[in-house]
């Protein structure tokens, strides 16, 4: 077992973790933030996205020891008290989630994506989404909430 | 009229904890002193245990216990069971092995659950399964259904001769054949079906809790039916008794059938927390969910269709293998029989209808519903062999559908079925001129201009929802009844709680039965919450599945507000010192005819509770009520999906140009809802068209066990698709709902094989069309390609 530290949402915290530890079981079973989820073992499908220094990364595919010293943001940390991030208020908006499995991960993408390319459009979306799997939605809603976000996001 | 009522494209409520990260699936949660469970699994399709060791593995750091087959076997606990019973053509009951919840001495399909370890942690108990020592004599496997049935075929199960669970039959087989001899043309086609693996994003998932003081069990888990799971566990396989078993399904990450099931992973942790006292957790890993979870599709057929020279369709035949996997899972026996052979008649009107299949064993994971269930499979048979029929007998497609449309409700089809109502011909000119049909022979000159070869497909589609009028599905072989329940219980300060049977995992289900709560007693929608998913709150179920949940769920509800509604005028006319045939509802009021005077909603409720304002020999107190709901017969969705596609011929990608749906749903209670669950539908349609193949190799290992490796649509695989709704009211509930959660599953496969068989000039392209095979296509086209 190994002492890790790193600020999780603004606050910093520590905890114990063997070396095979994941990022995201640290996440999820050390700091009980089960918002960012895990839905498969390949790093496929993207439930498990978080913002780790300001950019979106799987939480499955690195060891919690390799976030040592580092600032992460999961879906929990995205609202500000009750006022709801406009990626958030736009997949509620425009139907962008329907069991809401994939969503934190989709979110955290959309976030991400809105951040690093400006003018956004339909065709650019869908191909940004490549790493994150919807069974639910066939995707139409979610590209409209991130479009929509886009839009009312200031560059 | 209320903004949040009937029609209305409310916002959903549970979407808040949804984009927070607060909601609370199977995983999420945790029980004091828990244990993790991990299952060894089966590496071959097919070996006898000769004897499994655990010596190593028990001592190993963290263990609590381990179990085998042995152990379940000892405490004399049943397996799992199949809820169906299908008689074969000679009145035989169908014929099916045990499926035991832990192999005993045999396995019999890579995924077969060999034993449990239970250790404190999870990387504990997967450690120490690597330490078990099992000795297997690995035996041939028959992991095709298409020979599986050969007297050379590896057995299955020593009860079903030749791997055959059943060959039933349905319709009237003398007329069809009648029909096929005398027939001008008669259109044959050989159709793969291909199979799929659901893939609901929140893997499956249990905790189980006993609780020794009381000698009660909690399970949560992903189900959606908790009810019946627990009917299933305490009834037939022995695990504790009904009264004593909580199921709670609490947020589940969609399901689409799979969740439907009872599974031996949340049985055996449910019958072990008993034995070691402790709770136990589990949550599949993804690649267990492709090995474990009940796949779907999986057929085989052969179809002949006889046409009068005039285009008039007279007859169809249909012969077809349906894998149903090692064991029969819970509704595996329903599915290829009554929720497919049923819907053979489509949307024509078939004087002649004989269907003839075959259930049968192979060395693969289970077989079951997968969205649609059946009725994909139905629908892609007649719609292909509808289009090929066109084609060869030279018809525009959609006319020589319009000439065979039925018109006058209600239709008895050969079938069983009897449609109540549709309007074919108002989806089909509606597609028709979303798509510019007119416009399409343009376009594919455009296309070709640009060395694309561009090809335009149809899908007319019936379907059966509402799953089912109970006596029905009795007589046809259901061991369970197919009502909804729902309870309503007014609080003192007039807030609506709803406890209803249905289970929503994505369908939002907390949204659309609260607007019916609001479009009857118009409280404000914050003031009414759904509860669901929960054996100690809800008083029964059937859960959710077959599109049932609208017409089915909110029917039993309407039927309790009806009686909420009369209650709380009888009240009200105390109060208001009235007749109770003048107390009028509306908008949260209560008025009485002829006067000024009210009574707000909150004010009826107090009144309730307090009772001091009426006789309460007459009328108890309190305002709760309940209704079980037993539709009057399946719903029938309709609709026409129309699929344009542009092929590119250098390296063989399809690309969707263009996807119109027409669909006739009945009431729609939310239309953003439900063009939700068309648009989703739909993908998955496309997924199976395009992308989704579970494939076992000939010893039955199976290839595609991972996201790498099974191709789920990806956001640009697919574009956006044009929705239209036309209606007709289903007169046999009081919703006048029909059901759209499966609609977009079932249409689009056809359409796109019609469309890409059309761009190619082929007769057939098997699914999943991919790049490869339409480029072999292309480069040696053929009457049937692979």
């Amino acid at each position: 077992m190994a002492l890790v530290s790193m600020t999780v949402n603004g606050k910093p915290v520590s905890g114990e973790v063997e070396g095979r530890t994941l990022l995201v079981q640290f996440i999820r079973e050390n700091l009980s933030l089960t918002g960012t989820h895990v839905g498969c073992d390949t790093s496929q499908c993207g439930a498990c996205v978080i913002h780790m220094d300001g950019k979106a990364v799987k939480a499955c595919t690195m060891l919690a020891l390799q976030a040592e010293g580092s600032a992460i943001t999961t879906i929990e940390g995205l609202a500000k008290g009750d006022d709801l991030h406009p990626v958030q208020k736009a997949f509620k908006e425009n139907h962008g989630l329907q069991c809401g499995f994939c969503t934190p991960g989709m979110i955290m993408t959309a976030v991400d994506m809105i951040d690093r390319i400006p003018n956004l459009d339909e065709e650019t979306v869908r191909a940004e989404l490549e790493g994150n799997i919807c069974r639910c939605t066939g995707y139409q809603n979610i590209v409209k909430s991130i479009l929509d976000a886009a839009e009312t996001t200031p560059a | 009229m209320s903004t949040t009522g009937i029609g209305q494209a409310v916002r959903r409520k549970e979407d808040k904890r949804f984009i927070t990260g607060a909601g609370r699936y199977t995983d999420d949660l945790n029980r004091p002193g828990q244990t993790y469970a991990y299952f060894l699994r089966s590496p071959h399709a097919h070996a006898k245990i000769n004897g499994i060791d655990l010596t190593e593995a028990v001592a190993a750091p963290g263990v609590v216990s381990i179990f085998t087959g042995s152990d379940v076997a000892a405490d004399g606990l049943g397996g799992l069971i199949c809820g169906w019973t299908v008689h074969s053509k000679d009145g035989s009951e169908m014929k099916a092995g045990a499926h035991p919840i832990l192999a005993e001495d045999t396995v019999r399909y890579v995924g077969d659950h060999v034993a449990m370890v239970v250790a404190e942690t999870y990387a504990q108990a997967k450690s120490a399964a690597e330490l078990i020592v099992v000795d297997y004599n690995v035996l041939d496997a028959a992991a095709d259904v298409g020979t599986a049935q050969d007297g050379s075929a590896p057995q299955v199960h020593a009860e079903a001769p030749s791997n055959t669970c059943f060959d039933w039959e349905l319709g009237n087989k003398p007329e069809t054949l009648a029909a096929l001899k005398n027939a001008a043309h008669i259109v044959k086609l050989d159709l793969t079906n291909n199979r799929l693996i659901p893939n609901a994003m929140e893997p499956r998932a249990a905790i189980a809790d006993y609780d020794s003081g009381t000698d009660e069990y909690t399970l949560w888990t992903t189900s959606q039916n908790p009810h019946v799971a627990r009917l299933v566990l305490s009834a037939f396989v022995g695990v504790a008794p009904e009264h004593k078993l909580r199921v709670i399904a609490p947020d589940v990450g969609g399901g689409f059938g799979s969740k439907i099931f009872i599974y031996a992973e949340e049985t055996a942790c449910t019958w072990a927390s008993a034995k070691i006292k402790r709770p136990i957790k589990w949550t599949a890993e993804r690649s267990e969910s492709f090995l474990s979870d009940a796949h779907g599709r999986d057929h085989v057929s052969h179809a002949e269709l006889a046409v009068a020279e005039d285009g008039t369709f007279l007859g169809l035949h249909v012969q077809t293998k349906a894998n149903l996997g090692a064991y029969l899972s819970t509704f595996a026996s329903s599915v290829p029989t009554y929720l497919y052979g049923t819907l053979l008649s489509g949307q024509y009107a078939l004087p002649a209808v004989y269907v003839e299949v075959d259930g049968v064993f192979t060395h693969t994971a289970p077989v079951d519903a997968y969205r649609g269930a059946g009725r994909p499979e139905a629908t892609y048979l007649i719609e292909r062999i509808v289009e090929t029929a066109a084609r060869e007998l030279a018809f525009d497609p959609a006319e020589l559908r319009r000439k065979n449309f039925i018109r006058t409700f209600p239709h008895q089809t050969p079938v069983i079925m009897n449609y109540d109502i549709g309007d074919y011909d108002a989806c089909l000119d509606k597609a028709l001129a979303l798509v510019d049909y007119d416009g399409f022979p343009a376009r594919k000159a455009e296309a070709e201009s640009r060395g694309k070869k561009r090809g335009i497909g149809f899908s007319t589609y019936i379907e059966a929802c509402g799953l089912a009028p109970s006596a029905a599905v009795g007589s046809l072989g259901a061991g369970v009844g197919l009502w909804e329940s729902a309870e309503v219980q007014v609080a003192p300060t007039g807030k609506i709680e709803v406890f209803t049977g249905a289970h929503s995992h994505g369908q939002g289900h907390e949204t659309t039965f609260a607007q019916l709560v609001c479009e009857r007693i118009g409280v404000p929608i914050d003031d009414v919450e759904i509860i669901h998913g929960d054996t100690g709150r809800v008083q029964f179920g059937m859960g959710t599945y077959g599109s049932r949940s609208g017409s089915v769920g909110m029917s039993a509800l309407a039927h309790a507000l009806d009686k909420i509604e009369a209650k709380a005028k009888k009240i009200a006319a105390h109060l208001m010192e009235a007749d109770a045939g003048d107390i009028e509802l509306k908008d949260g009021v209560f008025t009485v005819a002829g006067t000024d005077k009210e009574l707000a909603w909150a004010e009826l409720a107090l009144g309730a509770y307090t009772a001091h304002g009426f006789p309460t020999s007459e009328i108890e107190p309190g305002l709760k009520e309940n209704a079980f709901y037993d539709p009057l017969n399946f719903t029938f969705p309709s609709g026409c999906h129309i699929c344009e596609v542009e092929i590119d011929p250098d390296t063989g990608v399809t690309q969707i140009a263009n996807f119109v749906a027409v669909d006739d749903f009945g009431v729609i209670v939310n239309p953003m809802i439900v063009e939700g669950q068309v648009q989703g539908g739909i993908a998955q349609g496309i997924g199976q068209a395009l992308f989704e193949a579970a494939h076992y190799d000939e010893t039955g290992q199976l290839i595609t066990g991972s996201f790498m490796d099974y191709c789920m649509p990806r956001a640009d695989d697919l574009p956006d698709f044009d929705l239209g709704f036309t209606q007709t009211d289903c007169p046999s509930n009081p919703m006048g709902m029909k059901g759209c959660g499966e609609a977009g599953a079932i249409a689009s496969p056809p359409a796109v094989i019609n469309a890409i068989t059309d761009a190619l000039g082929v007769r057939d392209i098997k699914m999943p069309a991919t790049p490869a095979r339409v480029w072999a296509a292309l480069a040696a086209p053929s009457p049937s390609s692979d």
